[in-house]
């Protein structure tokens, strides 16, 4: 186990790095340059480009950026929120952004499961056929597309939550936003765990404790979720990467200073902020690649035929 | 008390006749494609999810040929005094005798906020949608298939590279292919289509590399080696054909994907541009002017939901038509 956790651990490091470099090359390769030549003479702008050392080899200047990198500093942003570090400025988004989006997968997975569960439980009842609308309903309607609605009904026509995000009130104005961004993940955990459900309750395992005398709730849960549990890992990996797009319109909408936002920003203004669209860039694909990774391990740990078969595998 | 035997008389006999007992009945022999589509057709979800893309797509290609208003027009007239009236944030209506200035006319969604006819623009930006979700995923699926039955196919140091490009490439959040694409393209149609492009084919080629695993150790394979056929004839006119379910299948649920993000990016502010229009833009621009004008967002909100609803219905149907389980026959 320890050995395949290192081995993706190390494999994951070096695809991030790979994209980091991809990405530094693509944005450095950029055509145009940043200094308004109109203004400046030619030798001002040699002289600025020496001292920012846009004439180096790419692969020094890459060194560089990655040197500074390690201390955090992701440098200045070009033309969005001219002079600030952008590491001050992402320290922010970031904390706006991880609450709401946790808060978001909290309720989605939570309610999720509660509903999957009951559905499969009652499965051809009406309580079942309810989960089953919903999910289907979850899926074909965007999240913000809930929030413009929910927006409003309960911020405009009805004034009790704000109409757009407050940070002096965290928790209140992050319903909202929070509930609209569940959807998606609450209607997919549901419809999977429902399906997963009655695939378990059909196994002869499933019968054979109930033959023994099981029943009731150490049932479910000893036999049923656990094994019904392993693939919902797995879909969670793609949901949460789908909130934090989800999580770019529902910024959007309702006036978050996430992520998202800095992200639509840094390349839906007037010009495009290249060295935010970097950093922006770094940031997705390490939380990407991170979620991807942690997944994996845990479905590594959830059930042990995955670990021997990739190991068995080698290295194709 | 023994029971006597039942013993049968000849009364109790008849004898058939009208029947020639010197042939058997036989039963031709359902082909696989014949057999997937009658389970296609009997499964009453996949029927609703034909009928709802169907009406779309007709809408989508005739609404706004039926529309007496093209979808940049504003629609105005110019009163007794010379002023222009323009028909703005107009409630849907159906023309009636009245003294209102639009009264006569009919606008079944109503008017936007500079006032166009917002169905003429509903279906002219489903039209778009569709176009854009159509075109990306049929080049996705063939640049997808491809890549991944010839690497399921040639194996080895060939599929170990080709699946560490994968990889690598499925890393890449989508987002970030955006922000890059960005800098290099002008926002547009173009970013959509290129972004689609560069992220929907690795679903496919994994698919179609699984299917090429599972296929490529069969007789008629090997047979097809022995005598000599090219790896690319046996690869593309051979095995593709048997991989072609499992594929289509994924189309299926990647056009919705497509159509979702188009919205997503129009929305946003990257996507489609005006004067063009799509349902993502014109969602944005419904939300723009929600308080305003309320209902101008709810007709391509309920197109968009009704697009994703019936393909991902059809999508379902194709699934389980190409793997039905018992309880379904």
């Amino acid at each position: 186990m320890k050995k395949y956790i290192l081995k993706r651990v190390a494999m994951s490091l070096a695809t991030l790095l790979l994209i980091t470099f991809v990405l530094f090359v693509l944005v450095r390769i950029m055509p145009g340059n940043p200094f308004p030549s109109e203004r400046m003479s030619a030798e001002q702008i040699a002289n600025k480009r020496a001292e920012l050392g846009l004439d180096d080899p790419v692969l020094v200047q890459f060194s560089r950026y990655m040197a500074n990198l390690a201390h955090g500093d992701f440098g200045k942003g070009t033309s969005l929120y001219y002079g600030a570090p952008i590491k001050t400025v992402l320290g922010q988004c970031i904390s706006n952004s991880f609450r709401i989006g946790g808060l978001a997968i909290f309720i989605g997975t939570a309610v999720g499961l509660i509903l999957g569960i009951t559905a499969a439980l009652n499965k051809g009842t009406f309580l079942d056929a309810f989960c089953t609308v919903f999910s289907i309903l979850g899926v074909c309607v965007p999240g913000y597309v809930f929030l413009i609605f929910l927006q409003y009904f309960f911020s405009y026509k009805i004034p009790f939550f704000p109409y757009f995000f407050d940070s002096s009130r965290f928790l209140f104005s992050s319903v909202m936003p929070a509930l609209s961004l569940s959807l998606f993940t609450m209607s997919t955990v549901a419809r999977f765990t429902r399906n997963e459900m009655v695939e378990v309750m059909d196994s002869d395992y499933v019968h054979l404790a109930e033959s023994k005398g099981m029943y009731g709730n150490m049932l479910v849960t000893r036999h049923i979720l656990r094994n019904a549990l392993i693939p919902i890992v797995t879909v969670l990996a793609p949901l949460i990467v789908d909130l934090l797009t989800g999580a770019l319109v529902v910024e959007k909408i309702y006036g978050i200073n996430g992520i998202g936002k800095l992200m639509v920003d840094s390349i839906a203004g007037e010009g495009v902020d290249y060295n935010y669209v970097l950093a922006l860039g770094i940031l997705y694909s390490a939380l990407y690649i991170g979620i991807m990774l942690i997944v994996d391990i845990l479905y590594g740990l959830l059930d042990p035929r995955i670990r021997v078969a990739s190991s068995e595998g080698g290295d194709a | 008390m023994a029971e006597t035997a039942y013993v049968p008389t000849k009364e109790d006999f008849e004898l058939l006749t009208g029947r020639d007992i010197t042939t058997d009945k036989n039963f031709a022999s359902q082909s696989y494609w014949k057999g997937v589509a009658i389970h296609f057709l009997r499964n009453r979800r996949a029927m609703v999810g034909v009928f709802i893309v169907l009406a779309i797509i007709l809408l989508a290609v005739f609404g706004p040929i039926l529309s007496s208003y093209g979808y940049r027009d504003i629609v105005s007239y110019t009163d007794e005094a010379g002023k222009q009236v323009v028909a703005k944030g107009i409630a849907p209506q159906i023309g009636h005798a009245g003294d209102g200035p639009f009264d006569q006319y009919t606008f079944l969604f109503g008017t936007d906020d500079l006032g166009r006819d917002q169905w003429t623009r509903t279906w002219h930006g489903a039209r778009v949608s569709l176009v854009i979700a159509f075109v990306t995923i049929i080049i996705d699926m063939i640049i997808g298939m491809s890549y991944g039955l010839i690497s399921g196919y040639f194996g080895g140091a060939v599929d170990a590279v080709m699946q560490r490009i994968v990889e690598v490439a499925n890393s890449v959040p989508r987002l970030v292919i955006v922000s890059v694409l960005a800098i290099f393209m002008p926002k547009g149609m173009g970013l959509v289509i290129v972004a689609l492009l560069l992220t929907e084919w690795i679903g496919m080629s994994k698919i179609a590399r699984a299917e090429m695993l599972r296929i490529k150790e069969q007789e008629y394979v090997l047979a097809s080696r022995t005598l000599g056929a090219h790896s690319m004839h046996i690869i593309f006119k051979q095995i593709l054909p048997n991989t072609i379910g499992p594929i289509i299948t994924q189309v299926m649920f990647s056009i919705p994907t497509a159509i979702f993000t188009e919205a997503f990016l129009s929305f946003v502010g990257v996507g489609i541009m005006l004067p063009q229009c799509s349902i993502g833009s014109l969602i944005e621009n419904g939300f723009n002017n929600i308080t305003t004008l309320p209902y101008q967002i709810l007709p391509p909100i309920i197109v968009l939901a009704l697009q994703m609803l019936g393909f991902n219905f059809i999508g379902d149907g194709f699934r389980e038509a190409l793997a039905p389980k018992l309880e379904d026959m």
